[in-house]
């Protein structure tokens, strides 16, 4: 009995030191929106880098870390933060100063009702749309977007080369993408309003990895979400449809950053990668990283910067 | 604060208790995925148990194969068995009858085990046979331990149910996996609160079923009275030392 009463004082006495700890560091779940962005981090020659939950925005998020690197600056990562929501709140409250994004969704996270389509055209508005305190540097050309994907079996029964070939589909479509695509502008509901049909959302977390190709291949679903840089599209001869009303922005790839870390020296760094970089590199990272070779992130990065002499 | 305050209206908000996503509908999710689980654990684990705690035989394999199987991550489980067999239910119902089978096993087999030899031998010198031994000596004493197997169990299947939203079904982790991409924490805290509190009540509807099936002669042994009563037979102390070992057990 005594030592049972011994673990429950433990036991509180641990809760009351979570709870406590808890306080200290404030509410997790707050929205404040303190400005104190890269405060907390060291001098402008050190810079936290943070990625996306997905292997591609992890080894741009090396490539640009390690030509960093190169040139003296110290970087910490912080990679894998999930999805846009939430690594542009880490980015808003300082715990990291740079991610590598993507032109088109970064711009319709600031503006839902934009009318931009074109790599120049988002890019422009971009510049004015990002908030104060932040920038995006120079844009790639290299582009990364959410393609529609149907198989080559479904495309050749119904006919199906675009979402505006969808309307001649007589069957119920199911879509198979990440569960945030029910309310995003170019998911299921942009699909409705520019494309006039109604697709059922499948959800599926793994942005249009393994989980999504496979209920794509086994009939679970007769669309996914892919990205078109993704090696499955033409490992399994799947269709991507055109997007005549351009539904899916351009998405070139580019720094966000902190403005209070845009040094002359990070930038033209980080600019001079972005000016070779191509979407042909990017299949190829994602071929690397997910084929049967597995390379890691940090290796993949170090042949490329090789390879280009950065 | 405001954040719990939202997820409190955010569960008590009646556009939450209507449609394919309401609370109701994905609480039943949950339990039933939970019922099938332990209903498949159980047949693969309870025979295994008692055979295992009856003959005293198997033990090492028996125990250890569950053992590293459990040890296995379950969401990276859950993954790669929906590549390999599809994304529907069977994928985390495997994964989790794994989960799921180590608690109900070693509760059955413990549980024979804690059975003192010596009211077994003297089953046995009634002239019982194995299955009259088993039948109506090992598993009626040991009841309350192969049910706590089950409850342990089912407090894991329960709360682990929620990863399974990974994939398209329903259950309660539906609303975390919905909620974390957009950020709508209230949701999400709805979400883990509504996994905790039935976690909460599974637990309690268990603990009161240990309750029910422990015979009365185990129930009568306690501590207390088996102390004060100090004309124990074997067969007394026998209870008693089962008694104590469901004590250490909770």
């Amino acid at each position: 009995m005594l030592r049972r009463r011994g673990l429950v004082a433990a036991a509180l006495i641990i809760t009351g030191l979570v709870a406590l700890s808890g306080c200290a560091s404030g509410d997790p779940l707050s929205t404040t929106n303190s400005n104190t962005a890269g405060e907390g981090s060291a001098g402008s020659d050190t810079i936290a880098i943070g990625s996306a939950a997905f292997p591609e925005s992890e080894i741009l998020a090396e490539v640009y870390a390690q030509a960093l690197e190169g040139k003296g600056v110290t970087v910490k990562r912080s990679f894998n933060i999930g999805q846009r929501e939430v690594y542009l709140s880490a980015l808003k409250d300082g715990s990291i100063d740079m991610i590598p994004e993507y032109s088109g969704n970064l711009l319709q996270s600031y503006d839902t009702n934009t009318t931009a389509e074109s790599s120049a055209d988002v890019y422009a508005e971009l510049l004015e749309k990002v908030p104060s305190g932040f920038e995006v540097l120079d844009q790639s050309q290299a582009q990364d977007k959410d393609s529609y994907n149907v198989t080559k079996e479904f495309s050749e029964k119904y006919q199906v080369n675009s979402l505006a070939d969808l309307k001649n589909v007589n069957i119920p479509l199911k879509l198979a993408s990440n569960p945030e695509s029910a309310e995003h502008p170019a998911g299921v509901e942009g699909i409705k309003r520019l494309y006039e049909v109604s697709v059922t959302l499948v959800p599926i977390s793994d942005s249009g990895g393994p989980l999504t190709v496979k209920a794509l291949l086994d009939g679970t679903v007769q669309m996914a979400d892919v990205y078109t840089t993704s090696p499955a599209i033409k490992a399994n001869h799947l269709v991507t449809l055109d997007d005549p009303e351009n539904m899916i922005l351009a998405q070139n790839v580019l720094p966000l950053i902190n403005s209070s870390k845009a040094s002359a020296k990070i930038t033209q760094v980080l600019n001079n990668v972005s000016a070779v970089l191509t979407t042909d590199d990017l299949i190829k990272f994602n071929t690397k990283s997910s084929g049967s070779a597995k390379e890691s992130p940090a290796a993949i990065a170090k042949d490329w910067l090789a390879g280009k002499g950065l | 604060m405001n954040q719990l305050f939202a997820t409190f209206a955010w569960l008590l908000d009646p556009a939450h208790y209507a449609g394919p996503d309401a609370i109701q509908v994905r609480v039943g999710e949950q339990v039933e995925y939970t019922l099938l689980t332990l209903l498949l654990a159980s047949i693969i684990a309870l025979p295994a148990g008692l055979a295992i705690g009856h003959t005293g035989r198997g033990r090492t394999l028996g125990v250890q194969i569950p053992a590293v199987l459990r040890a296995l991550p379950t969401l990276g489980l859950v993954i790669l068995l929906a590549l390999m067999v599809g994304l529907g239910l069977l994928a985390p119902l495997i994964a989790l009858v794994i989960l799921a089978i180590p608690p109900i096993l070693a509760g059955a087999y413990s549980g024979l085990e804690s059975v003192d030899r010596e009211t077994v031998d003297a089953a046995r010198a009634l002239g019982m046979t194995g299955w009259q031994v088993l039948w109506k000596v090992e598993i009626p004493l040991s009841l309350s331990l192969i049910t706590g197997g089950l409850r342990s169990a089912a407090l894991q299947a329960v709360a682990t149910w929620t990863i399974a939203a990974i994939l398209p079904l329903g259950g309660l982790g539906r609303y975390i996996f919905d909620a974390l991409p957009v950020q709508d924490y209230p949701k999400m805290l709805a979400g883990s609160m509504l996994v905790i509190a039935l976690a909460l009540v599974t637990d309690a509807l268990f603990a009161l079923l240990q309750k029910v099936v422990t015979p009365p002669g185990v129930r009568a042994g306690r501590a207390s009275l088996v102390r004060a009563k100090t004309t124990h037979s074997h067969a007394r102390a026998a209870l008693f030392r089962h008694a104590s070992f469901i004590r250490n057990e909770r």
